[in-house]
């Protein structure tokens, strides 16, 4: 199965995410901003870093780009698409998401291991957790605090499409906790922690076992191959 | 040169942490100004003055591209002969 990783000019993740699909038993497929073709892929992965600068708002011109315009086609027709941090804002500002994300509210860059508890399993990149589960995976960011009207807040609530809350602290004023978001569909996720950095033993988070063996980020993964393989 | 100049605020409801600090910093320094709010202005330049056709355009790139409607209002399109 080929998992397709996208880079933007100013992209940082993209090395981690195919790492990731790796680990989890994909081929990782290096996908270019300017090109308007996905070379068969699978399933996308929009990884993180600073798009274009972070210039305009952030995701804005990532959204605007070749490669955009047909990932956008494909994921409405079903293509699988996880967005991860700024990959997240990318997904918001191409309306494959709704909402927006903003400045933290505290108005600091963090950086920690943060827990996330599972909200829905039946998406392409979350149906090897359980619901309710709850997962250590790092966050990094400067703007993830998620914001919409009530009436969205509400259809998102009602609909299920809420896919990870952030647990015991809300580390950037995100509305209901949300650390994650899905599509109707199921096929698209955006979240603002980084499952792809917590996917091999000694580089992960910690945990009550041992310093930095945590891999929770690594279901993601196995979850989309799974959902490909049974499709 | 001829230009659209479009203008974008962050929603009023919205916490602006931009414009806190400068305000913050403004108080500090003993003035009276209550709060700042920061937006942006964005020049659109043509060879030539804007056909209504081109202001109309520039008008649908402010609210797509320019703005994000769920976080920011275009809160003036001008055009500058």
């Amino acid at each position: 199965m080929k998992i397709g990783v996208v880079t933007f000019p100013g992209t940082l993740d993209d090395r981690d995410a195919a790492r990731a699909v790796r680990l989890a038993g994909g081929e990782a497929v290096s996908l270019w901003h300017a090109d308007t073709n996905l070379h068969d892929v699978d399933a996308v992965v929009l990884p993180g870093g600073f798009s274009y600068g972070d210039y305009l708002r952030c995701g804005a011109i990532a959204a605007q780009a070749p490669v955009m315009q047909t990932i956008i086609e494909k994921a409405n027709e079903g293509l699988p698409v996880l967005g991860i941090c700024n990959g997240f804002q990318v997904l918001v500002e191409s309306h494959l998401l709704p909402g927006g994300l903003i400045r933290n509210e505290h108005q600091h860059f963090i950086c920690r291991d943060q827990k996330l508890i599972v909200e829905n399993v039946d998406t392409a990149w979350t149906s090897e957790f359980t619901l309710g589960q709850e997962i250590t995976i790092p966050l990094k960011n400067g703007e993830g605090g998620y914001i919409a009207d009530q009436e969205t807040l509400k259809r998102l609530e009602g609909e299920n499409l809420i896919t990870f809350r952030y647990s015991e602290v809300n580390p950037n004023g995100s509305m209901n906790n949300i650390a994650g978001l899905r599509n109707a569909r199921g096929n698209v996720v955006g979240l603002m922690p980084h499952p792809e950095h917590a996917v091999e033993p000694g580089f992960g988070p910690d945990t009550s076992i041992a310093m930095r063996s945590g891999v929770d980020g690594l279901k993601f993964f196995t979850s989309v191959l799974k959902s490909l393989v049974e499709a | 040169m001829p230009k659209i100049i479009v203008e974008v605020m962050p929603k009023a409801d919205l916490l602006d942490p931009q414009g806190k600090a400068v305000g913050n910093s403004l108080k500090r320094a003993g003035h009276s100004v209550a709060t700042v709010r920061i937006g942006k202005r964005i020049e659109l330049h043509y060879a030539n003055t804007p056909t209504a056709a081109e202001l109309e355009a520039a008008k649908q790139i402010a609210a797509d591209f320019l703005s994000n409607g769920v976080i920011e209002d275009v809160v003036s399109i001008t055009v500058e002969a």
